[in-house]
């Protein structure tokens, strides 16, 4: 029952995220793009991270994904009459992702797999809830989520300053 | 669900960063290389997230609430700074604004 | 589940599922069963929403009619019989829109302009999943809970949920390939995404003041009486956060004086103008759905939910000592039918507001939300937070 549901989406997932790279209309990549993280927030449901599946779809999904089709919009952003401009790139573009992706699963699979409580054992109780992640926030990582919101702040004034038509 | 093992989570992953690295390095739109981007820090969130199931430990549920504050202030300031760059160069397309290429 | 020990290796327990030991054909039974009765739940829910729709429909016309001192929507009858509008608004109007030819735009993109609705309507009825309807329903040596998914992460579901409503309006103005319909719809998701910082906020507030994200919780909380007496009821905790979560759900959910997104005057339907028949219909749908889900999160939240006051799981208990034993099925069915009525009460408020005040301008949108919503929400938090420590410590 898990790994089939667990093939299920992934496969959805990996079509999702090659639609996104995929597509001539930036409109219909950000709306894969949205679908990719809503598909991941229930993969991270399969792994007990009830906040963070919340978070990735009030954060990424509902927020950042709303800029991107904000900014699309108010360029005006026309499709690409092709996706790939220089000759030759869909072999070397077949070779890099080939070889980046036989690294990357070389050395992700060197990861202890046995190590730690391991996937089959219970949780600690309330595991990935919001009192346990508070817990652990708001004690150990203090300085970053301090040091995060001043980064916000930083942001947004970037942000604004930017996107200003003119200064005067 | 915890009859997954912890491998198949990391290719998985690995996929999906490699999806993201292709989308950065072929395609010439800046906001489809943007979002690119987005792919790779979800990736590896997927990462941080099932290696926390794994060894217990709330930490890298953290390290992912942070990944995704950072890549909110990213994408705010990323994308403020492609609507400046639209307004001067009426160009979205990464070949052409090479003005600062040597 | 416990005794397996940690050395079996994930492909080791991929076999055992798939050879299904007992205890796995257990739990395997009892999700199914717990899917089915989240399913059985989810039906009449589905179906009073999409009713308490239809029936918001005649509401508004009939109300609005009563309000303006005119005679509204009296004109189609069924041998005669014109049910003071009801044929009208829950026969006529529907037909209509069913059977009106689907008409999308030359240079429209087809897949969006068909996805727009749907995407519209999706969040708002999930978010209905979340919203108790009732305490427990105790029958065949089973205790269901009265809510479709008892999540221990509610409200940010809730606000998950209303963030994904964004897409409809977004996609809506876009795939309309319409600048007037772009222009309603960057209005109205800026004006959506704006107005869920204070609808946050302000939930915030409660969160702290009740110690819990589920929304089952809170109402069970609400059902302590303050000196004895009075039903501990949220708005008497927290009525600014009350006034801010009523004025960010309206704003959420476009209504006036928030409409300048579908300001019929200016805009003719705003970013919906291009759609016609069943699209136009779920459009439609969407708002009414939306002030039905801003109803029921204000009664849960701060009016109690389904609690009526002195009614506990066995019985009346009067503070004066008297005490009313009913069987637990009466009991549920009173929960859930005072949780409909004061749903239903707040909605025929949300249309009172709609057709007593005027429409606010865009900027003065703008400016109470960012510069008025958001920093009283935030001084809200704040003294929320003193007072919740001051009591603890």
């Amino acid at each position: 029952m898990g790994p089939i549901l667990f093939c299920v989406f992934a496969v959805l997932l990996i079509s999702s995220a090659l639609g996104v790279i995929v597509n001539r209309s930036p409109v219909r990549s950000a709306l894969s793009l949205v679908v990719t993280l809503f598909l991941l927030a229930v993969i991270f449901l399969f792994l007990d991270a009830q906040l963070v599946a919340a978070l990735q779809v009030v954060v990424y999904a509902g927020a950042i994904m709303v800029l991107f089709l904000f900014v699309i919009m108010l360029l005006n952003v026309q499709e690409d009459r092709q996706i790939m401009t220089r000759l030759g790139m869909r072999a070397g573009a077949a070779i890099i992702g080939a070889l980046f992706l036989l690294g990357a699963i070389r050395l992700l699979i060197h990861a202890p797999s046995a190590a730690g409580g391991g996937m089959t054992g219970a949780t600690p109780a309330g595991f990935g809830s919001t009192e346990r992640l508070a817990e652990v926030l708001f004690t150990r990582y203090l300085l970053p989520f301090e040091v995060t919101s001043v980064l916000l702040l930083v942001a947004i004034i970037g942000a604004v300053v930017l996107a200003k038509r003119s200064l005067e | 669900m915890t009859t997954v093992p912890i491998d198949w989570y990391l290719i998985l992953g690995a996929v999906l960063f490699t999806i993201g690295v292709l989308g950065v390095l072929v395609r010439r739109n800046i906001i489809i290389i943007f979002m690119s981007i987005e792919i790779m820090l979800n990736a590896v969130n997927l990462v941080f997230v099932a290696l926390a199931r794994q060894l217990h430990s709330m930490d890298g549920q953290v390290v992912v609430f942070f990944v995704m504050t950072v890549a909110a202030a990213e994408a705010a300031v990323g994308l403020a700074i492609i609507i400046a760059a639209f307004r001067n160069r009426q160009t979205l397309n990464a070949d052409e604004l090479s003005l600062l290429r040597w | 589940m416990q005794s397996r020990s940690e050395q079996h290796h994930g492909e080791r327990d991929t076999e055992q599922t798939l050879g299904a030991s007992p205890a796995v054909k257990r739990r395997v039974v009892r999700m199914w069963t717990e899917a089915g009765i989240a399913a059985i739940k989810a039906l009449p829910v589905i179906l009073m929403v999409f009713s308490l729709a239809g029936i918001l429909g005649w509401v508004e016309r009939k109300g609005s009619a009563l309000i303006q001192d005119r005679i509204g929507a009296n004109r189609a009858s069924i041998f005669g019989f014109a049910g003071a509008g009801l044929v009208n608004t829950l026969f006529a109007d529907p037909l209509k829109f069913l059977t009106k030819e689907d008409i999308i735009p030359l240079r429209a993109d087809r897949l969006l302009h068909t996805l727009a609705p749907c995407v519209s309507l999706f969040p708002v009825l999930v978010t209905f999943a979340v919203i108790p309807f009732g305490d427990v329903l105790q029958v065949g040596g089973r205790t269901i809970n009265l809510q479709v998914a008892p999540l221990g992460i509610g409200v940010l579901y809730v606000l998950a949920m209303a963030s994904l409503a964004v897409y409809g309006v977004v996609l809506g103005g876009w795939a309309s390939n319409d600048r007037f319909s772009l222009m309603g719809s960057i209005r109205g998701s800026a004006q959506m995404v704006s107005y869920e910082i204070g609808m946050g906020l302000s939930l915030v507030s409660m969160v702290m003041t009740y110690g819990s994200l589920d929304l089952q919780e809170m109402v069970r909380a609400q059902g302590a009486l303050i000196g004895g007496w009075i039903p501990a009821w949220g708005i008497l905790y927290q009525p600014v956060a009350f006034l801010l979560f009523l004025c960010a759900g309206i704003a959420e959910s476009k209504r006036v004086p928030f409409d300048l997104p579908e300001a019929e005057s200016e805009l003719v339907s705003g970013y919906f103008t291009e759609y016609s028949g069943i699209k136009h219909l779920m459009f439609f749908m969407t708002d009414f759905v939306e002030v039905t889900v801003v109803a029921a999160l204000v009664t849960t939240i701060f009016f109690g939910g389904w609690q009526l006051p002195y009614l506990g799981r066995d019985g009346f208990h009067f503070p004066w000592g008297a005490s009313l034993m009913l069987p637990q099925v009466i009991v549920a069915v009173l929960q859930v039918l005072t949780f409909m009525a004061k749903v239903f009460f707040f909605c025929c408020f949300q249309i009172l507001i709609r057709w007593s005040l005027p429409r606010f301008r865009y900027d003065q949108v703008m400016r109470l939300g960012w510069k008025g919503l958001l920093p009283i929400a935030l001084l809200n938090v704040l003294a929320t937070a003193v007072i919740v420590l001051a009591f603890q410590g």
